[in-house]
Protein backbone atom coordinates (compact mmCIF):
# COMPACT_ATOMS: atom_id res chain seq x y z
CA UNK A 1 0.00 0.00 0.00
CA UNK A 2 2.83 2.11 1.11
CA UNK A 3 3.92 1.65 -2.65
CA UNK A 4 1.03 2.64 -4.08
CA UNK A 5 0.70 5.77 -2.27
CA UNK A 6 4.01 6.82 -2.84
CA UNK A 7 3.83 6.37 -6.39
CA UNK A 8 0.70 8.48 -6.40
CA UNK A 9 2.35 11.61 -4.64
CA UNK A 10 5.35 11.43 -6.71
CA UNK A 11 2.91 11.65 -10.49
CA UNK A 12 0.55 13.57 -8.56
CA UNK A 13 -2.24 10.68 -8.63
CA UNK A 14 -5.84 12.17 -6.70
CA UNK A 15 -6.30 8.74 -5.54
CA UNK A 16 -6.23 5.06 -6.09
CA UNK A 17 -8.66 3.35 -8.49
CA UNK A 18 -9.64 -0.30 -8.72
CA UNK A 19 -8.20 -2.39 -11.60
CA UNK A 20 -9.47 -5.29 -13.39
CA UNK A 21 -5.87 -7.67 -13.40
CA UNK A 22 -2.39 -7.30 -13.15
CA UNK A 23 0.54 -8.90 -14.89
CA UNK A 24 3.59 -9.33 -13.16
CA UNK A 25 7.26 -8.79 -14.33
CA UNK A 26 10.27 -9.73 -12.53
CA UNK A 27 10.10 -13.24 -12.70
CA UNK A 28 12.84 -14.67 -14.92
CA UNK A 29 15.56 -15.51 -12.20
CA UNK A 30 18.24 -14.14 -14.89
CA UNK A 31 16.23 -10.41 -14.01
CA UNK A 32 15.32 -10.30 -10.53
CA UNK A 33 18.26 -12.48 -9.06
CA UNK A 34 18.52 -13.32 -5.38
CA UNK A 35 17.13 -10.05 -4.06
CA UNK A 36 14.27 -10.15 -5.92
CA UNK A 37 13.60 -13.59 -5.09
CA UNK A 38 13.55 -12.62 -1.35
CA UNK A 39 11.53 -9.99 -1.44
CA UNK A 40 9.01 -11.70 -3.12
CA UNK A 41 9.36 -14.40 -1.12
CA UNK A 42 8.69 -12.60 2.24
CA UNK A 43 5.25 -10.92 0.07
CA UNK A 44 2.05 -12.38 2.55
CA UNK A 45 -1.30 -12.27 1.31
CA UNK A 46 -3.68 -13.31 -0.97
CA UNK A 47 -3.93 -11.35 -4.69
CA UNK A 48 -7.19 -9.09 -4.88
CA UNK A 49 -7.58 -9.92 -8.64
CA UNK A 50 -6.61 -11.70 -11.23
CA UNK A 51 -3.02 -11.77 -11.77
CA UNK A 52 -0.19 -13.82 -13.91
CA UNK A 53 3.61 -13.29 -14.18
CA UNK A 54 5.29 -12.83 -17.76
CA UNK A 55 8.16 -15.43 -18.51
CA UNK A 56 10.38 -16.98 -16.15
CA UNK A 57 14.31 -17.73 -17.25
CA UNK A 58 13.04 -21.50 -18.66
CA UNK A 59 10.52 -24.21 -19.51
CA UNK A 60 8.71 -24.51 -16.28
CA UNK A 61 8.98 -28.67 -17.36
CA UNK A 62 11.77 -28.99 -19.49
CA UNK A 63 14.51 -26.75 -18.61
CA UNK A 64 17.28 -29.66 -18.60
CA UNK A 65 16.23 -29.86 -22.54
CA UNK A 66 17.55 -26.27 -22.68
CA UNK A 67 20.37 -26.43 -20.70
CA UNK A 68 19.68 -24.80 -17.44
CA UNK A 69 21.68 -25.84 -14.61
CA UNK A 70 20.04 -27.47 -11.71
CA UNK A 71 21.53 -24.53 -9.72
CA UNK A 72 19.58 -21.91 -11.82
CA UNK A 73 16.22 -24.27 -11.91
CA UNK A 74 16.04 -24.14 -8.36
CA UNK A 75 16.44 -20.51 -7.91
CA UNK A 76 13.97 -20.02 -10.68
CA UNK A 77 11.22 -22.46 -9.30
CA UNK A 78 11.31 -20.68 -6.20
CA UNK A 79 10.35 -17.79 -7.54
CA UNK A 80 7.40 -19.12 -9.09
CA UNK A 81 6.66 -20.93 -6.14
CA UNK A 82 6.81 -17.28 -3.85
CA UNK A 83 4.60 -15.93 -6.45
CA UNK A 84 2.03 -19.18 -6.53
CA UNK A 85 1.76 -18.87 -2.68
CA UNK A 86 -0.10 -15.09 -3.32
CA UNK A 87 -2.78 -16.66 -5.43
CA UNK A 88 -1.03 -15.46 -8.44
CA UNK A 89 -1.51 -17.57 -11.86
CA UNK A 90 1.85 -19.20 -12.46
CA UNK A 91 1.03 -18.81 -16.62
CA UNK A 92 4.24 -17.31 -17.53
CA UNK A 93 3.35 -15.34 -20.29
CA UNK A 94 4.36 -12.17 -22.27
CA UNK A 95 0.88 -12.52 -24.09
CA UNK A 96 -2.19 -12.93 -21.18
CA UNK A 97 -4.73 -11.80 -23.48
CA UNK A 98 -4.09 -14.88 -25.90
CA UNK A 99 -4.92 -16.91 -22.63
CA UNK A 100 -7.22 -14.87 -20.53
CA UNK A 101 -9.68 -12.42 -22.36
CA UNK A 102 -11.06 -11.46 -19.45
CA UNK A 103 -8.57 -10.03 -18.04
CA UNK A 104 -8.60 -7.12 -20.21
CA UNK A 105 -11.63 -5.76 -22.27
CA UNK A 106 -11.98 -2.35 -23.76
CA UNK A 107 -12.20 0.59 -20.48
CA UNK A 108 -10.91 -1.49 -18.23
CA UNK A 109 -8.26 -0.24 -15.44
CA UNK A 110 -5.27 -2.67 -15.42
CA UNK A 111 -1.75 -2.55 -13.86
CA UNK A 112 0.37 -4.74 -16.45
CA UNK A 113 4.04 -4.89 -16.10
CA UNK A 114 5.61 -6.42 -19.51
CA UNK A 115 5.97 -3.41 -22.00
CA UNK A 116 4.44 -5.30 -25.18
CA UNK A 117 1.54 -6.77 -22.91
CA UNK A 118 0.59 -2.94 -21.89
CA UNK A 119 1.14 -1.61 -25.69
CA UNK A 120 -1.51 -4.32 -27.07
CA UNK A 121 -3.81 -3.86 -23.68
CA UNK A 122 -3.94 0.43 -23.75
CA UNK A 123 -3.78 0.06 -28.03
CA UNK A 124 -5.88 -3.52 -29.52
CA UNK A 125 -8.37 -3.94 -26.44
CA UNK A 126 -8.87 -0.43 -25.34
CA UNK A 127 -7.82 -0.65 -21.74
CA UNK A 128 -5.75 1.26 -19.66
CA UNK A 129 -2.58 0.97 -18.34
CA UNK A 130 1.00 2.25 -17.11
CA UNK A 131 3.94 0.28 -17.47
CA UNK A 132 4.57 -1.03 -14.19
CA UNK A 133 7.52 -2.37 -12.68
CA UNK A 134 7.93 -5.53 -10.64
CA UNK A 135 7.08 -4.22 -7.22
CA UNK A 136 4.74 -1.82 -8.21
CA UNK A 137 2.57 -4.29 -9.55
CA UNK A 138 3.26 -6.93 -7.30
CA UNK A 139 1.73 -4.27 -4.92
CA UNK A 140 -0.98 -3.53 -6.80
CA UNK A 141 -2.13 -7.02 -7.10
CA UNK A 142 -2.28 -7.40 -3.28
CA UNK A 143 -4.49 -4.63 -3.03
CA UNK A 144 -6.34 -4.45 -6.22
CA UNK A 145 -5.83 -0.76 -7.10
CA UNK A 146 -3.51 1.76 -8.97
CA UNK A 147 -2.72 4.91 -8.36
CA UNK A 148 -4.85 7.26 -10.77
CA UNK A 149 -2.36 8.85 -13.72
CA UNK A 150 -0.97 8.70 -16.86
CA UNK A 151 -2.30 6.34 -19.38
CA UNK A 152 -5.37 6.19 -17.29
CA UNK A 153 -6.38 9.33 -17.79
CA UNK A 154 -7.45 10.80 -21.69
CA UNK A 155 -5.42 13.82 -21.19
CA UNK A 156 -2.37 11.72 -21.72
CA UNK A 157 -3.82 9.32 -23.94
CA UNK A 158 -4.10 11.57 -27.03
CA UNK A 159 -1.24 10.77 -30.10
CA UNK A 160 2.09 12.95 -30.34
CA UNK A 161 3.52 11.92 -33.60
CA UNK A 162 1.65 10.99 -37.18
CA UNK A 163 3.49 8.01 -39.57
CA UNK A 164 1.90 7.34 -42.72
CA UNK A 165 2.88 4.13 -44.02
CA UNK A 166 3.47 4.31 -48.15
CA UNK A 167 3.67 0.78 -48.46
CA UNK A 168 2.00 -2.89 -47.42
CA UNK A 169 3.37 -4.56 -44.56
CA UNK A 170 3.17 -8.23 -43.53
CA UNK A 171 3.85 -10.30 -40.62
CA UNK A 172 7.53 -9.48 -39.31
CA UNK A 173 7.13 -5.71 -41.28
CA UNK A 174 5.34 -4.58 -38.73
CA UNK A 175 8.48 -5.56 -35.81
CA UNK A 176 10.76 -3.69 -38.66
CA UNK A 177 7.91 -0.78 -38.60
CA UNK A 178 8.20 -0.71 -34.76
CA UNK A 179 11.85 -0.66 -34.34
CA UNK A 180 12.00 2.40 -36.64
CA UNK A 181 9.02 4.16 -35.31
CA UNK A 182 10.13 3.49 -31.88
CA UNK A 183 13.41 5.06 -31.73
CA UNK A 184 11.88 7.88 -33.44
CA UNK A 185 8.50 8.43 -30.88
CA UNK A 186 10.99 7.18 -27.41
CA UNK A 187 7.71 7.50 -25.27
CA UNK A 188 5.36 9.53 -27.15
CA UNK A 189 2.29 8.04 -29.05
CA UNK A 190 2.24 7.33 -32.74
CA UNK A 191 -0.58 7.48 -34.55
CA UNK A 192 -0.57 4.88 -37.59
CA UNK A 193 -2.29 5.63 -41.21
CA UNK A 194 -1.34 1.98 -42.69
CA UNK A 195 -2.70 1.03 -46.58
CA UNK A 196 -4.56 -2.14 -45.13
CA UNK A 197 -5.66 -4.25 -42.05
CA UNK A 198 -3.23 -5.35 -39.65
CA UNK A 199 -3.86 -8.58 -38.24
CA UNK A 200 -3.63 -8.95 -34.33
CA UNK A 201 -0.41 -10.55 -34.02
CA UNK A 202 0.57 -7.73 -36.90
CA UNK A 203 -0.43 -5.15 -34.11
CA UNK A 204 1.47 -7.29 -31.25
CA UNK A 205 4.59 -7.22 -33.27
CA UNK A 206 4.25 -3.65 -33.71
CA UNK A 207 3.34 -2.34 -30.04
CA UNK A 208 6.71 -4.92 -29.03
CA UNK A 209 8.80 -3.45 -31.08
CA UNK A 210 8.25 0.04 -30.21
CA UNK A 211 8.31 -0.53 -26.37
CA UNK A 212 11.87 -1.84 -26.98
CA UNK A 213 12.98 0.67 -29.30
CA UNK A 214 11.17 3.42 -27.22
CA UNK A 215 9.37 3.56 -24.55
CA UNK A 216 5.54 3.38 -26.45
CA UNK A 217 3.17 2.09 -24.18
CA UNK A 218 0.12 3.73 -26.60
CA UNK A 219 -0.25 3.90 -30.30
CA UNK A 220 -2.94 4.06 -32.42
CA UNK A 221 -3.56 2.69 -35.66
CA UNK A 222 -6.31 4.21 -38.00
CA UNK A 223 -9.60 2.17 -38.34
CA UNK A 224 -9.14 0.87 -34.51
CA UNK A 225 -9.59 2.88 -31.44
CA UNK A 226 -9.67 6.02 -31.82
CA UNK A 227 -8.11 8.79 -30.21
CA UNK A 228 -9.74 10.35 -27.16
CA UNK A 229 -12.22 13.08 -28.83
CA UNK A 230 -10.42 16.63 -27.97
CA UNK A 231 -7.06 15.12 -28.53
CA UNK A 232 -6.54 17.54 -31.52
CA UNK A 233 -4.78 17.38 -34.69
CA UNK A 234 -1.31 16.54 -34.04
CA UNK A 235 1.51 18.75 -35.80
CA UNK A 236 4.72 16.11 -36.10
CA UNK A 237 4.34 13.37 -38.77
CA UNK A 238 6.63 11.50 -40.30
CA UNK A 239 6.19 9.23 -43.36
CA UNK A 240 7.74 5.38 -43.73
CA UNK A 241 8.66 3.85 -47.12
CA UNK A 242 9.82 0.02 -48.08
CA UNK A 243 12.99 0.75 -48.56
CA UNK A 244 13.42 1.70 -44.56
CA UNK A 245 11.56 -1.29 -44.18
CA UNK A 246 13.90 -3.41 -45.87
CA UNK A 247 17.22 -1.19 -44.54
CA UNK A 248 16.24 -3.18 -40.99
CA UNK A 249 16.62 -6.68 -42.74
CA UNK A 250 19.93 -5.71 -44.46
CA UNK A 251 21.62 -4.07 -41.04
CA UNK A 252 20.72 -7.59 -39.33
CA UNK A 253 21.09 -10.55 -41.36
CA UNK A 254 20.56 -13.81 -40.56
CA UNK A 255 23.38 -15.44 -41.79
CA UNK A 256 25.59 -17.44 -38.74
CA UNK A 257 22.80 -17.61 -36.88
CA UNK A 258 23.05 -21.17 -35.02
CA UNK A 259 19.89 -20.63 -33.26
CA UNK A 260 16.77 -19.59 -34.44
CA UNK A 261 13.82 -18.49 -32.00
CA UNK A 262 10.46 -17.55 -33.04
CA UNK A 263 7.79 -16.37 -30.11
CA UNK A 264 8.43 -12.87 -29.03
CA UNK A 265 5.91 -11.89 -27.91
CA UNK A 266 4.82 -15.54 -27.30
CA UNK A 267 3.02 -17.32 -30.38
CA UNK A 268 -0.54 -17.31 -30.58
CA UNK A 269 -2.55 -20.02 -32.04
CA UNK A 270 -3.13 -18.95 -35.72
CA UNK A 271 0.99 -18.56 -35.29
CA UNK A 272 1.86 -21.84 -34.26
CA UNK A 273 -0.59 -22.91 -37.08
CA UNK A 274 1.38 -20.81 -39.80
CA UNK A 275 4.53 -22.48 -38.71
CA UNK A 276 3.26 -25.86 -37.91
CA UNK A 277 2.28 -25.58 -42.01
CA UNK A 278 5.50 -24.66 -43.13
CA UNK A 279 7.18 -27.18 -41.14
CA UNK A 280 5.73 -29.70 -42.54
CA UNK A 281 7.71 -32.38 -44.06
CA UNK A 282 11.13 -30.44 -43.38
CA UNK A 283 13.68 -31.35 -40.77
CA UNK A 284 15.42 -28.79 -38.60
CA UNK A 285 19.63 -28.60 -39.12
CA UNK A 286 19.66 -25.76 -36.53
CA UNK A 287 18.45 -25.58 -32.97
CA UNK A 288 14.59 -23.74 -33.61
CA UNK A 289 13.18 -22.46 -30.78
CA UNK A 290 9.03 -21.77 -30.89
CA UNK A 291 8.34 -19.71 -28.25
CA UNK A 292 4.52 -19.92 -26.44
CA UNK A 293 2.46 -19.95 -23.08
CA UNK A 294 1.79 -23.32 -21.58
CA UNK A 295 -2.19 -22.96 -21.83
CA UNK A 296 -1.70 -22.37 -25.86
CA UNK A 297 0.66 -25.36 -26.16
CA UNK A 298 -2.12 -27.78 -24.33
CA UNK A 299 -4.68 -25.91 -25.98
CA UNK A 300 -3.10 -27.68 -29.58
CA UNK A 301 -1.11 -30.58 -28.88
CA UNK A 302 -1.47 -31.51 -32.31
CA UNK A 303 0.23 -28.63 -33.79
CA UNK A 304 2.99 -29.00 -30.99
CA UNK A 305 3.30 -32.40 -31.98
CA UNK A 306 3.61 -31.75 -36.19
CA UNK A 307 6.13 -28.44 -34.89
CA UNK A 308 8.56 -30.89 -33.10
CA UNK A 309 8.10 -33.51 -35.73
CA UNK A 310 10.41 -31.40 -37.53
CA UNK A 311 13.29 -30.89 -34.46
CA UNK A 312 12.21 -27.83 -33.42
CA UNK A 313 11.12 -27.47 -29.76
CA UNK A 314 8.20 -25.98 -28.35
CA UNK A 315 9.67 -24.26 -25.56
CA UNK A 316 6.98 -22.26 -22.54
CA UNK A 317 6.76 -20.08 -20.52
CA UNK A 318 9.71 -18.66 -21.00
CA UNK A 319 11.96 -16.95 -24.17
CA UNK A 320 14.71 -15.93 -25.92
CA UNK A 321 15.13 -12.79 -24.24
CA UNK A 322 14.56 -13.64 -20.93
CA UNK A 323 16.42 -17.41 -20.68
CA UNK A 324 20.14 -17.98 -19.68
CA UNK A 325 19.68 -21.01 -22.45
CA UNK A 326 20.36 -18.27 -25.05
CA UNK A 327 23.63 -17.33 -23.68
CA UNK A 328 25.41 -20.07 -25.26
CA UNK A 329 25.02 -19.06 -28.90
CA UNK A 330 27.08 -16.31 -30.88
CA UNK A 331 24.01 -15.38 -32.53
CA UNK A 332 20.48 -15.36 -32.83
CA UNK A 333 18.14 -14.96 -36.00
CA UNK A 334 14.32 -13.70 -34.92
CA UNK A 335 11.24 -12.55 -36.86
CA UNK A 336 10.72 -9.96 -33.82
CA UNK A 337 11.51 -6.11 -33.70
CA UNK A 338 11.89 -6.85 -30.08
CA UNK A 339 13.80 -9.53 -29.57
CA UNK A 340 16.35 -7.94 -32.39
CA UNK A 341 16.24 -5.16 -29.85
CA UNK A 342 17.09 -6.69 -26.49
CA UNK A 343 19.14 -9.59 -27.54
CA UNK A 344 22.29 -8.00 -28.06
CA UNK A 345 22.32 -6.41 -24.83
CA UNK A 346 20.97 -8.73 -22.23
CA UNK A 347 21.86 -11.69 -23.77
CA UNK A 348 24.99 -10.50 -24.89
CA UNK A 349 24.47 -12.19 -28.27
CA UNK A 350 24.48 -11.05 -31.75
CA UNK A 351 20.49 -10.93 -33.82
CA UNK A 352 19.72 -11.14 -37.09
CA UNK A 353 16.37 -10.55 -38.33
CA UNK A 354 14.05 -11.86 -41.01
CA UNK A 355 10.60 -12.78 -41.83
CA UNK A 356 8.91 -16.17 -40.42
CA UNK A 357 9.69 -18.28 -43.40
CA UNK A 358 13.20 -16.92 -44.04
CA UNK A 359 13.71 -17.79 -40.26
CA UNK A 360 12.31 -21.21 -40.95
CA UNK A 361 14.43 -21.47 -43.99
CA UNK A 362 17.30 -20.77 -41.68
CA UNK A 363 16.29 -23.31 -39.45
CA UNK A 364 15.90 -25.98 -41.80
CA UNK A 365 18.42 -25.36 -44.05
CA UNK A 366 16.14 -25.50 -47.64
CA UNK A 367 15.55 -22.87 -50.08
CA UNK B 1 25.78 26.28 11.87
CA UNK B 2 22.73 23.87 11.06
CA UNK B 3 21.30 23.96 8.43
CA UNK B 4 17.03 22.79 7.88
CA UNK B 5 16.56 22.03 4.44
CA UNK B 6 12.35 21.37 3.72
CA UNK B 7 11.56 18.29 1.73
CA UNK B 8 8.91 15.79 0.75
CA UNK B 9 8.79 12.23 2.32
CA UNK B 10 8.84 9.54 -0.23
CA UNK B 11 9.89 6.76 2.43
CA UNK B 12 9.67 7.09 5.90
CA UNK B 13 11.87 7.51 8.84
CA UNK B 14 15.26 8.98 10.25
CA UNK B 15 18.81 8.57 9.78
CA UNK B 16 21.99 10.07 9.51
CA UNK B 17 25.39 9.83 7.97
CA UNK B 18 28.28 10.99 5.98
CA UNK B 19 26.95 12.62 2.49
CA UNK B 20 28.04 10.98 -0.38
CA UNK B 21 26.98 13.49 -3.54
CA UNK B 22 26.21 12.24 -7.29
CA UNK B 23 25.40 14.86 -9.63
CA UNK B 24 24.25 11.99 -12.65
CA UNK B 25 21.51 9.54 -11.88
CA UNK B 26 22.29 6.25 -10.53
CA UNK B 27 20.97 2.63 -12.46
CA UNK B 28 21.22 0.67 -9.51
CA UNK B 29 21.29 -2.28 -11.87
CA UNK B 30 24.07 -2.34 -13.58
CA UNK B 31 25.83 0.33 -11.53
CA UNK B 32 25.86 -0.93 -8.07
CA UNK B 33 27.20 -4.37 -6.79
CA UNK B 34 24.25 -5.33 -4.38
CA UNK B 35 26.84 -7.34 -2.57
CA UNK B 36 29.38 -4.56 -1.41
CA UNK B 37 27.53 -1.60 -1.91
CA UNK B 38 30.12 -0.26 -4.53
CA UNK B 39 29.88 1.19 -7.52
CA UNK B 40 31.56 -1.09 -10.53
CA UNK B 41 30.71 1.45 -13.64
CA UNK B 42 33.75 2.82 -14.88
CA UNK B 43 31.61 5.79 -16.43
CA UNK B 44 30.11 6.39 -13.19
CA UNK B 45 31.50 9.77 -11.43
CA UNK B 46 31.38 7.62 -8.35
CA UNK B 47 33.57 4.38 -9.33
CA UNK B 48 34.85 2.77 -6.73
CA UNK B 49 33.06 4.44 -3.70
CA UNK B 50 30.76 2.55 -1.30
CA UNK B 51 26.86 3.32 -0.71
CA UNK B 52 27.48 1.64 2.69
CA UNK B 53 25.57 3.92 5.46
CA UNK B 54 26.25 7.11 3.33
CA UNK B 55 23.01 9.65 3.11
CA UNK B 56 23.44 9.54 -0.32
CA UNK B 57 22.29 12.36 -2.92
CA UNK B 58 21.62 12.39 -6.46
CA UNK B 59 19.17 13.93 -8.83
CA UNK B 60 17.19 10.40 -9.29
CA UNK B 61 17.56 6.93 -10.52
CA UNK B 62 17.33 6.01 -14.22
CA UNK B 63 17.33 2.63 -15.73
CA UNK B 64 15.47 -1.17 -15.50
CA UNK B 65 13.02 -1.49 -12.71
CA UNK B 66 14.84 -4.65 -11.47
CA UNK B 67 17.04 -1.69 -9.52
CA UNK B 68 14.17 -1.64 -6.60
CA UNK B 69 15.26 -5.54 -6.28
CA UNK B 70 18.92 -4.48 -6.23
CA UNK B 71 18.39 -1.65 -3.48
CA UNK B 72 16.31 -4.68 -1.43
CA UNK B 73 19.19 -6.96 -1.35
CA UNK B 74 22.10 -3.63 -0.59
CA UNK B 75 19.16 -3.25 2.77
CA UNK B 76 19.71 -7.22 3.37
CA UNK B 77 23.58 -7.46 2.91
CA UNK B 78 24.23 -4.28 5.32
CA UNK B 79 25.71 -2.64 2.07
CA UNK B 80 22.47 0.05 1.36
CA UNK B 81 22.78 3.72 1.99
CA UNK B 82 21.76 4.95 5.60
CA UNK B 83 19.41 7.07 3.85
CA UNK B 84 18.94 8.97 0.60
CA UNK B 85 18.26 12.38 -0.82
CA UNK B 86 16.39 13.18 -4.61
CA UNK B 87 16.03 16.20 -6.27
CA UNK B 88 12.81 14.78 -7.59
CA UNK B 89 12.65 10.72 -7.13
CA UNK B 90 11.02 8.02 -9.87
CA UNK B 91 9.66 4.82 -8.99
CA UNK B 92 12.71 2.60 -9.17
CA UNK B 93 14.01 4.14 -6.34
CA UNK B 94 10.97 5.01 -4.50
CA UNK B 95 10.22 1.69 -4.32
CA UNK B 96 13.63 0.64 -3.44
CA UNK B 97 13.23 2.73 -0.77
CA UNK B 98 10.24 1.42 0.48
CA UNK B 99 10.81 -2.23 0.01
CA UNK B 100 13.99 -1.60 2.08
CA UNK B 101 12.75 0.90 4.85
CA UNK B 102 15.18 3.30 3.56
CA UNK B 103 14.26 7.11 4.47
CA UNK B 104 14.04 8.64 0.88
CA UNK B 105 13.38 12.44 0.82
CA UNK B 106 13.20 14.69 -2.59
CA UNK B 107 11.97 17.69 -3.70
CA UNK B 108 14.57 19.85 -2.67
CA UNK B 109 16.68 22.34 -4.39
CA UNK B 110 19.90 21.52 -6.78
CA UNK B 111 21.71 23.15 -4.41
CA UNK B 112 21.84 20.15 -2.41
CA UNK B 113 24.47 18.66 -4.85
CA UNK B 114 26.92 21.04 -3.12
CA UNK B 115 26.85 19.29 0.16
CA UNK B 116 30.81 18.07 0.68
CA UNK B 117 31.14 14.75 0.47
CA UNK B 118 31.71 13.25 4.27
CA UNK B 119 29.64 16.02 5.56
CA UNK B 120 27.06 14.91 8.08
CA UNK B 121 23.55 14.96 6.99
CA UNK B 122 20.45 13.97 9.00
CA UNK B 123 17.59 12.87 6.93
CA UNK B 124 13.74 13.15 8.69
CA UNK B 125 11.31 12.09 6.39
CA UNK B 126 8.60 11.99 8.84
CA UNK B 127 9.14 15.62 9.26
CA UNK B 128 10.26 16.48 5.87
CA UNK B 129 13.43 18.07 6.75
CA UNK B 130 17.24 17.32 5.91
CA UNK B 131 19.42 18.80 8.14
CA UNK B 132 23.03 19.66 7.70
CA UNK B 133 26.15 21.93 9.10
CA UNK B 134 26.32 24.77 6.79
Amino acid sequence: MEILAALGDIFGAERLIPIKSVQIAGVSFKNIGEAGLEWISEMEGNVAVKSVLNPAGMDLLRWREMGISEEFASRQLAVVEAYRKLGISTDCTCTPYQIHPDMARRGDHLAWSESSAVAYANSVIGARTNREGGPSALAAALVGKTPYYGYHLDENRAPTLGVRVECDLAGSDYGALGHIVGKVVGGGVPLFRLPGRPTQEELKALGAAMAASGSVALFYVEGLISPPADSGENEERMTIEMDEIRDVYRMHSGEGSELVALGCPHCSVPELEAIAGQLRGREVEKELWICTARAIAKSRPDLVESIERSGAKVICDTCMVVSPASERYRKIMVNSGKALNYIPGLCGVMAGFGSTEECLRAATGRD
Amino acid sequence: MKVKIACRRVSGGRAKGPALVSREPISFLGCVDPESGRIVDPDHPLFGRSLAGAVLIFPGGRGSTVGSYVIYQLKRRGAAPAAMINIKTEPIVAVGAIISDIPLVDCVSEEILEIKDGVEVEVDSDLGHVITAD
